[in-house]
């Protein structure tokens, strides 16, 4: 190599003279830099033992070259021999040294000439990755190259990956390891027991590419093995089938719990009280403004407390909407008792004032708000994932609910309203002062609604329109659960959530929500007042 | 019959009937006969527009008929309204023919657009224009009749009733948005050329769909008022007032509940019909609950329960529309949002309805002596 190499220094030096700047490989490179410029002599065979040779060197730094190779990436210099790592740059190559991954200058593709692969060469770059993936000194690289064998299947990968498991410490690494294993077993010419064995390992492993690969083996084997192969991946279709349900349960309970947190408020205000508040969709999107609006003044002023800002946003926006509520009963819905229909028109006239309120404010553009570290992310429970996200929801909801479960039953302040909503008068003449009950059940469902919408600004568009999306949702899952009855609402939104999920891919996302409201038309003509209904005189007052 | 006009037709209706001819001939005149130059000319813009708000005012005039004699509020008149202008836009689509961008003889652009090689079953016969006035007044129709004969069966009442009227829209919202449902997606339907052979864009046409607009609105208040000044009428307000009450006495509150809000929504639907050929487009945005919503605040603005007032509430909200989106856009909702609360906090019986009150108190004035209260005249 050094001859050839010397034998065109003077061209060598036009080159230079041309390009400025190639800079020569250091020196304490020099042997492998001599293996992978051998890469491009001789014919594939020729090639096919270079790469071996490369792998048995097992050392990483030749990984870069390799899959520069597979990748039909690295190039030779026409002049010099040089073999090099290119990246396309304009019509010229970037040109990147194989073993230091220095920057060497640029050049045009004329001067260059790539080295050619074939598929088996291809596959040959691939094993040798792979086994030295599989003694890499990073568990996620070694858990990668396993990962890789177990797609490939390739039974020559056997011994390298005995090797590699009687090595690993990590269990979920070694883990993947047997099951990469198990899969070249399949594909190899092992005897029956071995075969046997893997599949089992593949059983347990399960998953969709599981099933796969039983299949085609099943197909291409005979007797025992092809029977045994069958059953597995019957075992594994079951499996992945129940958990296809488990995962639609849970997007369903994580839609239901946005239901809910948009319809625990309207359970108040219109369950309890009978408000028909059209203006409940602007409460939630009050909430998730004052989010943006702390967020905002946190990022400004107070960097270090952006992981608290939904905390604090907690309180904030149950405060903001919870005025905003007081302000609007005091203000208007205090004079239209008893006209349902007329109330509705008004806090309908509200909304309107609201949103174009906040349009004129912050513009009629989403809102940024931020997610903290501690709610982004997923993780994973057998075939599904869950992210953090939907999770904290699901939960906020349900102690959102209970609070406002343990608010209306065990404090003196609950039992005015119930007694209120019960009978007013009856209530007056107790000495409990009814209007400012009123003012103030008014407010908590109100400010129920400006919590939710902190929950709601991390997975829905912060825009004037966020409650407009939300009303009508809301109020068929407060008609559906039964009014006056907090267990029914949040029966009902996980109720309707599920279905929803469960329909979705039979029919479609717009479909399924068709036939969803279809339903629960339906399903009001049969039960007025919904699932849960109150019992007794209080119900015709 | 002239029993009835005798009788029935008060010296409002008759007021009503005379505006509405005289801006029919004053609209067509100053547009067709008056030079293009002179200063009382009325652009076709405008004669569109006001047959735009005559459109609007059969709505409210309709749902007046629910709301303000029988007590059904219904939030989903948007709803027949938009089935009744679909009807008209799949006849106005089917005169399209070859001049479409694609040129096919029989499909609307946008199947040749998804690539459907047929027409679906359901755009059959809209080429005729009695089929398809037909089905303006028929869909409508028979979808009130199915709804209304499911709820108002099972009793589902008052806010209950208005609540599912909004997810009937809703759901039809979404429908109509579905690009496979065969009614041109989010898009609607559009382009239109031509109607019974005219030009929509003519000048001429548009006086005429206006004169049309004018006396479909006339026809539907005649029949209103037949209905509530009928003995059927006075049953309607019994049960607008006291529906258990109504059915104590026998009477089966359901069929009459069934029959008017079912001709409400036959003429929300005839409304919508005429509406599309003036404004050249239908889309689903029709259906959007606010729209529903919105023309309640019509009739509420007018006086409830007043038919003239529905019709004059709607005129008036969608010409205080119109200034204010083009001379101040961000105060509109604002004004809508105020209108809506003024209304029902200070106006409950609406512009009429304060108008009856002034003049009530005033004979009361003349009349010294009288010992009886005077009646509100609804």
């Amino acid at each position: 190599m050094n001859t050839t190499f010397k034998s065109h220094a003077s061209l060598l030096l036009f080159l230079f003279s041309l390009f400025l700047f190639v800079p020569a490989a250091p020196a304490h490179a020099d042997e492998l830099t001599d293996q992978i410029n051998k890469l491009a002599e001789g014919g594939f065979n020729d090639r096919q033992k270079m790469i071996e040779a490369l792998a048995a060197t097992g050392d990483s730094r030749v990984v870069p070259a390799l899959e520069a190779l597979g990748d039909g990436m690295l190039y030779q210099q026409k002049l010099g021999g040089k073999v090099f790592i290119v990246e396309r740059a304009g019509s010229d190559f970037k040109l990147i040294d194989p073993v230091t991954l220095e920057d060497a200058g640029k050049m045009p593709k004329s001067a260059l000439e790539k080295i050619k692969v074939n598929n088996r060469l291809r596959r040959t770059v691939r094993d040798a990755l792979g086994g030295l993936q599989l003694n890499s000194k990073n568990a996620a690289d070694r858990l990668a190259a396993a990962g890789a064998v177990f797609q490939s299947r390739d039974p020559e990968a056997i011994p390298l990956l005995d090797a590699a498991i009687a090595k690993e410490t990590k269990a979920d690494v070694k883990k993947v390891m047997l099951e990469a294993r198990a899969a070249a077993v399949l594909s190899s010419d092992l005897d029956e027991n071995a075969k046997l064995e893997a599949i089992k390992v593949i059983e347990e492993r399960s998953g969709r590419d599981s099933r796969s690969l039983l299949l085609n083996f099943a197909n291409t084997a005979e007797g025992k093995l092809k029977t045994a192969a069958d059953e597995s991946a019957g075992i594994i279709e079951r499996s992945l089938a129940a958990w296809a349900g488990v995962q639609n349960v849970w997007y369903g309970l994580s839609l239901g719990s946005v239901l809910l947190l948009a319809a625990i408020g309207l359970a108040i205000t219109f369950g309890v009280m009978g408000v028909i508040n059209m203006a409940h969709g602007e409460m939630v999107m009050l909430g998730a403004y004052t989010t943006f609006v702390v967020q905002d003044v946190i990022r400004t002023s107070y960097p270090q407390l952006f992981e608290v800002s939904l905390l604090i946003s907690i309180p904030l926006a149950f405060l903001v909407a919870g005025a905003v509520g007081v302000a609007i009963e005091r203000g208007i819905i205090r004079w239209l008792y008893g006209r349902p229909l007329e109330t509705l028109l008004a806090t309908w006239g509200i909304s309107l004032a609201l949103q174009q309120t906040v349009r004129s404010i912050f513009g009629p553009t989403n809102q940024e708000v931020g997610t903290p570290d501690f709610m982004s992310g997923a993780f994973e429970i057998g075939q599904m994932t869950i992210t953090y996200n939907r999770l904290y929801i699901l939960v906020f909801a349900l102690v959102v609910l209970a609070a406002l479960m343990l608010v209306m039953k065990r404090t003196p302040y609950g039992l005015q309203m119930r007694a209120v909503t019960q009978n007013r008068s009856m209530a007056g003449a107790m000495g409990i002062r009814t209007d400012w009950v009123d003012a103030l059940t008014f407010g908590l469902g109100s400010g129920i609604a400006g919590i939710a919408g902190v929950a709601l600004s991390q997975i829905d568009n912060v825009s004037p329109n966020l409650g407009q999306s939300y009303i009508i949702d809301s109020f068929m899952v407060v008609v559906f659960g039964g009014v006056g009855n907090l267990w029914g609402t949040l029966v009902g939104a996980m109720t309707l959530g599920v279905a929803n999920k469960f329909l979705e891919p039979y029919a479609g996302a717009v479909l399924g929500k068709i036939v969803v409201l279809v339903f629960i038309i339906l399903f009001i003509q049969k039960k007025p007042r919904g699932m849960f209904a109150l019992k007794g005189r209080a119900v015709e007052a | 019959m002239t029993n009835f006009i005798a009788g029935a037709l008060g010296i409002r209706s008759y007021v009503f009937i005379a505006v509405i001819a005289a801006i029919i001939f004053v609209v067509g005149f100053l547009n067709l006969a008056v030079p293009e130059t002179s200063s009382f000319y009325m652009s076709s813009y405008v004669v569109s527009l006001f047959g735009k708000y005559l459109c609007y005012a059969m709505l409210a005039l309709a749902i007046d008929l629910v709301w303000g004699f029988c007590g059904v509020l219904s939030l989903g008149h948007g709803a027949f309204f938009a089935l009744g202008g679909y009807a008209m836009g799949m006849y106005l689509m089917r005169q399209i023919g070859t001049r479409g961008v694609y040129g096919h003889p029989e499909l609307p652009d946008f199947m040749v657009f998804l690539n459907w090689k047929e027409l679906p079953w359901y755009w059959y016969g809209f080429d005729m224009f009695w089929f398809a006035a037909l089905m303006a007044v028929l869909v409508p129709g028979l979808l009130a009749f199915a709804f209304g004969w499911f709820a108002f069966r099972s009793r589902v009442t008052g806010v209950y009733l208005s609540i599912i009227t909004q997810a009937m829209t809703f759901a039809l919202l979404l429908a109509f948005f579905r690009n496979d449902m065969g009614f041109g997606g989010n898009n609607g339907l559009t382009d239109f050329k031509d109607i019974l052979g005219f030009d929509v864009q003519s000048d001429t046409t548009r006086v005429g769909l206006f004169a049309a607009s004018g006396i479909a609105l006339v026809a539907a208040y005649l029949l209103a008022q037949a209905i509530v000044t009928s003995k059927l009428g006075k049953i309607l307000i019994g049960v607008r007032d006291a529906e258990a009450r109504t059915r104590f006495l026998g009477y089966r509150v359901e069929h009459y509940k069934l029959f008017v809000w079912t001709l409400s929504a036959m003429i929300a639907g005839v409304a919508g019909a005429l509406y599309v050929p003036q404004v050249g487009i239908i889309n689903p945005s029709e259906f959007a609950p606010a729209n529903s919503i919105e023309a309640v605040i019509w009739v509420a603005v007018g006086g409830r329960g007043t038919l003239v007032g529905a019709a004059l509430g709607a005129v008036l909200v969608n010409g205080a529309k119109t200034v204010f989106t083009g001379v101040l856009p961000e105060v509109w909702l604002f004004a809508l949002g105020a209108l809506f609360i003024a209304v029902t906090l200070f106006l409950p019986k609406g512009i009429l309805g304060l108008a009856n009150q002034i003049m009530n108190k005033r004979r009361e004035r003349q009349a010294t002596g009288a010992s009886a209260q005077p009646q509100e005249a609804d």
